[in-house]
């Protein structure tokens, strides 16, 4: 029997954005089903979807043979669907044992929590499923393996018969993914049916019994995992051989462009974030900051660009010390900063694509005289820089908002890239978005580092990492413990050094501001 | 597709108005038995003469500045509704000037206008500063410093500007070199032009020059706006100041040109009328001419139609929040909206 | 001055802190559980002003001022049930609706005013009958507490518990943990089917409750009858007392007394020949104040860009 389906399932979202179209997808019962795509392909919404978070603008879904509609996901988790996503839902402040019951809470009398009940039933829970828990220690100092348990266990009390889970493995260690994995199947022996979104094709072929493979918001088809090689899904997943067709000329180091030195910074909640990291920059290469997120980049990058403070030590562009100025001075220093988030920081939704392009050159000419604002120019300026970086949208006036995100992100690169900026760093700045755009910004930053700009890439995608990287630095917990060049490099070793079993020693450290 | 949107902007402004006009009637029908008096004096009183239409015309220049003020603030997504206070301390600004400032002709008039637009900028101050240095809300601050506004003014004027000789509880008169001029036997305001020039300023201020265009990016996204380089702390400071300035300009020219005294012993109420007009202008400095009309025009409509049947005006206040309900709800027409985007879409398919 | 200090002496001063921190006390609360959930009620001042309308009118119409309380009361949850269907439905911006049901509500009273009495400044013509004060026979015989605590309007006495009630609504009862998390994280609420939507309808006519209970204690328990804008601004300055004590209805209390305080203290300087003006001024500066100290203790993020 099927667990769940859907018939010729079509989703539009209020900004335009079709994204999926006549999906015909199904599951059976007890297997462990992978649905795979690249970044846009439809397949977060179909899950949504099914979990009633969504309503489809057309189309039927049934659960476990019987059609249903589904106005919320109190709806779905009746009928058995649960649901861990990939952010976490889960109120930061209250207790794993509060997370879990919100909703079902034990009652005492007519009106009072009984928080007696709440333990009993969780650990009674958690022994059949063969995990533990802290219960009662607030969810917000728990680590994110631990979180994802709980987003788990949120969903199997409720009587989850169907779990589907968006790229679980993204935010683990590769120990907590095997251990995640072990507890799917034994889930699946126990009869109860996995879906789960990734990216991660290796994953896939480790876990998955059938695999559903989405392309530009359809189903394009579905197999059994014994039936397909890795590079076949992907082909399928892109729709024609797809290799990455970026190739890098000789590394010629240039001169320091930014040198960070003993740079230490202690957290709001007095976490030792950063560990004497220093490092060099030079003019006319890619330098690469590797490492699992949570290990203190995305602080590294807010203090280097301005966002954050509290941050001691030197950062030194021309000799002078820049640590700590703001976005203005930084930028008027000629360092460029491709966010992580293109929606809430890259950019202003509700203006227009070309307002965003001009948002750090506005005031000055041409976009600018003295007291005028020149929107001629600026649209002019728009129409180029749409053109140049194949920003698929219908004028340089529609708004921010109707853009899908690889062309969102296209606008805020070519912004940031045609600044003359001399140093540029760029945080994750091909995350979440489809492959042709990928690549395409891949280059560009290609041909910053060719025309003798600094790049600082911070990414935690390592086939980004080593395609386009000259050097490499791994940061774990905070502190540099590994610089690599990027020649015939090993990527199991670099994975230890990420994982923090290995580190290089002093000596071989030393060598980082002296290069 | 953008005409049709636009086309549905425009049929759910005239749908909100009408429906709001129609529960204005509702209130009427409960209040008197003589309904299509009271409707005539209200829809039809400002034109009937030429006395009444320039009583529309002045009524609409107090609210068209504080309407800008609050246009300013709202484009920016700053929540400082202090205008009301600040036109009171412009006012009492202009009193001090006018009744203090040597009476040099035309010079004094400016001196005194400009003396309201600063007290105007200073008691804005407070909220502005507050929010940037602490970021405290900008919406309770202004509102207290309306209050602190009246009591303090009041106090002040009632005390050691008292005009003992008046009738009423007024300051002393403002000399002849102080006044603004109106025209014509039935006193039209000439603050009306400096209230049309203001919008068309402001309205280029925020449209055509590169601080308009701060303004509106640290109003789409103060995040964006501080990434991008824009000083966003200063931006939201001078952007509470000069709404301050437009709001005590709105008390000096009323005072000016229709009192020549300070004569308020209770908040007008201008200051909340121009958030009306601002939402309805749909934050437009442009769009606050037009506005600032409109609301007038209800409020004489409303005024004549009380004078004329004895009925309470404030059921126009009726009217005001029900338009402003029904022009800010995202969701009205949002489902042909959504139809409209829905179509587009699957036709590129 | 030693007439000011004595005055913190006298049990008749507290006894007046009390009363007047009355409708402070339910606006506070009122201010809390909207806010618990994640919306600001900016209309607590129009919901105040409608019940101390229609609570004083038919009390004095229906000749019996439980009937008016009621009646002021069910107004206010109309009001409230009116701002969140904007809101949530309408999807009008929240401070907006706000807004506008303040300026509905101050407009609206006048209107009513005029049409039911005829009269425009106050509905003293209606003669109602306020609501009764209780004499607590326990409190009678202690000393100086017995004073500060007896003889006050039953609504004081109801204030003062439902400050413990919605202190134990929102810590130990399920539905508090739903509004907390709504509150909190919207997004684990709906993943767990708990609708936000209802919670928060639920939260803002539970304010509206307790902003009515605020206003029917203006007209009908500190004078008895209903004057145009008599609420002036303690709706929003009970925002300001709430955002002192955070989710805690205990502190968020405390705040409330301390504006009573404040306004207690400035009856007293008016009898020490301060000008009124000057006085009523204290507690809108206090607001002020207790607005910058809750601004520059809260926990100050490196983010420069959280911190906008």
């Amino acid at each position: 029997m099927k667990a769940v389906e859907t018939i010729n399932v079509t989703k539009v979202y209020p900004n335009g954005v079709v994204a999926n179209r006549n999906v015909n997808f199904s599951v059976e019962v007890g297997e462990i089903h992978a649905v795979v795509g690249e970044n846009g392909a439809g397949k977060t919404t179909l899950m949504k979807i099914l979990f009633g978070m969504e309503k489809p603008t057309s189309g039927e879904i049934r659960i476990f043979g019987k059609p249903v509609q589904l106005n919320s996901p109190h709806d779905a988790i009746a009928l058995g669907v649960g649901m861990v996503h990939q952010h976490f839902m889960l109120v930061p402040s209250f207790t794993v044992a509060e997370n879990i019951m919100l909703g079902i809470e034990p009652r005492k009398g007519l009106f009072s929590l009984d928080f007696k009940r709440m333990e009993q039933t969780i650990t009674e829970y958690a022994k059949k499923m063969n995990f533990e828990l802290p219960i009662w220690e607030k969810v917000m100092d728990l680590p994110v393996g631990v979180k994802q348990r709980v987003e788990i266990m949120k969903a199997l009390i409720r009587g989850a018969k169907i779990l589907i889970l968006d790229e679980p493995s993204s935010v683990l260690t590769p120990q907590e993914v095997n251990e995640l994995f072990a507890v799917l199947r034994n889930l699946s022996k126990q009869g109860i049916t996995i879906i789960f979104i990734t990216h991660k094709l290796n994953e896939v072929k480790q876990i998955a019994d059938r695999i559903t493979i989405m392309r530009e918001g359809r189903v394009v088809g579905t197999f059994k995992n014994e039936e397909l090689t890795e590079s076949q899904i992907v082909e399928l997943m892109i729709g024609r051989k797809f290799e990455y067709d970026i190739s890098k000329s000789e590394h010629v180091a240039g001169e320091p462009l930014l040198v960070v030195r003993n740079l230490n910074y202690f957290r709001e909640d007095r976490a030792h974030v950063l560990k004497n990291v220093s490092f060099v920059l030079r003019a006319g290469e890619i330098l690469a900051i590797a490492g699992l997120e949570g290990n203190g980049q995305k602080e590294l990058v807010e203090i280097l660009t301005g966002l954050r403070e509290r941050a001691s030590g030197e950062v030194l562009v021309d000799g002078k010390n820049v640590l700590g100025l703001r976005p203005w001075e930084l930028r008027r220093l000629g360092i460029s900063h491709i966010p992580e988030d293109r929606i809430e920081v890259g950019s202003a939704l509700s203006m227009s694509v070309a307002e965003n392009m001009v948002s750090d050159r506005y005031d000055r000419p041409p976009f600018s005289g003295r007291i005028v604002y020149r929107k001629k120019n600026v649209i002019e300026f728009a129409q180029k820089l749409i053109a140049e970086y194949s920003v698929k949208v219908r004028s340089p006036t529609t708004l921010m908002r109707m853009l899908s995100g690889g062309n969102m992100q296209k606008v805020v690169v070519a912004r940031e890239l045609t600044n003359a900026p001399r140093i540029v760093i760029a945080n994750q700045p091909t995350h979440g978005i489809d492959v042709a755009s990928s690549e395409f910004i891949r280059k560009k930053l290609l041909q910053m580092r060719d025309s003798g700009k600094g790049v600082l890439l911070i990414s935690t995608d390592l086939q980004e990492v080593l395609q386009i990287s000259d050097r490499i630095l791994v940061l774990y917990k905070g502190e540099i413990v590994a610089h690599l060049r990027n020649e015939n490099l090993n990527e199991t070793e670099l994975g230890f050094y990420m994982l923090g079993t290995k580190r290089q020693s002093d000596e071989e450290l030393k060598e980082l501001l002296n290069v | 597709m953008k005409k049709s949107l636009a086309f549905l902007e425009i049929s759910r402004m005239i749908i909100t108005i009408l429906i709001a006009l129609l529960i204005g009637y509702i209130f009427l029908l409960f209040s008197t038995k003589n309904v299509s008096e009271a409707l005539k004096w209200f829809l039809y009183g400002p034109l009937s003469n030429q006395r009444r239409f320039v009583e529309f015309l002045n009524n609409s220049v107090p609210i068209m500045l504080t309407g800008l003020a609050l246009s300013l603030v709202f484009q920016a997504q700053v929540f400082n509704i202090g205008a009301e206070g600040c036109l009171f301390f412009g006012g009492f600004g202009a009193m001090l000037v006018a009744l203090k400032f040597p009476q040099i002709q035309l010079v004094h008039l400016i001196v005194t206008l400009f003396a309201a637009a600063v007290f105007g900028a200073a008691w804005a101050f407070v909220p502005a500063f507050l929010k940037v240095r602490w970021k405290a809300s900008e919406l309770v601050s202004s509102l207290m410093m309306n209050y602190i506004a009246y009591l303090l003014v009041l106090f002040l004027v009632n005390n050691y500007f008292r005009d003992k000789a008046a009738g009423a509880l007024v300051s002393y008169r403002f000399p002849q070199t102080a006044w603004l001029a109106t025209l014509t036997r039935y006193r039209l305001n000439s603050g009306f032009f400096i209230a049309v020039s203001a919008a068309i300023l402001i309205g280029f201020l925020l449209y055509f020059t590169k601080y308009g265009y701060q303004i509106r990016v640290v109003g789409a996204n103060k995040k964006f706006g501080f990434y991008s380089g824009i000083n966003v702390g200063l931006t939201v400071f001078w952007v509470q100041l000069l709404a301050g300035a437009l709001a005590g300009l709105a008390g000096g020219v009323e005072l000016a040109a229709m009192y020549r005294r300070f004569v308020w012993q209770s908040l007008p109420g201008y200051g909340f009328d121009g958030i009306i007009v601002a939402i309805l202008a749909r934050n437009n400095p442009f769009l606050v001419i037009p506005s600032a009309l409109f609301i007038a025009y209800l409020r004489v409509g409303a005024n004549i139609m009380s004078r004329m049947t004895g009925l309470a005006p404030e059921v126009v206040v009726v009217i005001q929040s029900v338009m402003i309900l029904l022009i800010t709800a995202e969701a009205l027409l949002d489902r042909f909206k959504k139809k409209l985007i829905e179509r587009e879409a699957m036709r590129n398919e | 001055m030693s007439n000011f200090a004595l005055n913190f002496a006298d049990p008749a001063f507290w006894y007046s802190v009390l009363r007047v921190s009355t409708p402070l006390l339910f606006a506070v609360m009122a201010a809390l559980v909207s806010s618990v959930a994640g919306s600001i009620n900016i209309g607590i001042e129009g919901m105040m002003l409608m019940a101390a309308f229609w609570g004083n009118v038919i009390g004095a119409f229906a000749r019996n001022p439980w009937v008016g309380l009621l009646a002021g009361v069910a107004s206010a949850v109309a009001m409230a049930l009116l701002l969140a269907f904007s809101h949530l439905k309408l999807r009008v911006n929240l401070v907006i609706a706000g807004v506008a049901l303040n300026l509905f509500a101050s407009g609206f009273t006048v209107f009513m005013l005029f049409a039911l009495t005829g009269e425009k400044g106050t509905s003293a013509s209606l003669g109602a009958q306020p609501i009764p004060r209780l004499d607590i026979p326990l409190l009678r015989n202690v000393p100086f507490l017995g004073k500060v605590l007896n003889n006050h309007n039953a609504l004081t006495y109801i204030a003062l518990i439902s400050v413990f009630v919605v202190d134990y609504l929102i810590r130990k009862t399920p539905l508090g943990m739903r509004m907390r998390a709504v509150g909190e994280n919207p997004d684990a609420a709906t993943s767990v089917g708990v609708s936000v939507l209802r919670i928060r309808y639920l939260s803002l006519v539970l304010s509206g409750l307790f902003a009515g209970l605020a206003g029917v204690f203006l007209s009908m328990g500190y004078v008895s009858w209903f004057a145009r804008d008599m609420t002036n601004g303690r709706g929003f300055i009970a925002l300001a007392a709430q955002a002192l004590g955070g989710k805690s209805a205990i502190l968020g209390a405390l705040g409330a007394l301390l504006f009573g305080i404040a306004e207690a203290t400035g009856f007293t300087l008016q009898s020490l020949r301060i000008p009124s003006e000057i006085t009523n001024m204290i507690p809108f500066i206090l607001t002020l104040i207790v607005l910058v100290i809750y601004a520059r203790t809260r926990v100050k993020s490196h983010s420069r860009i959280q911190e906008i």
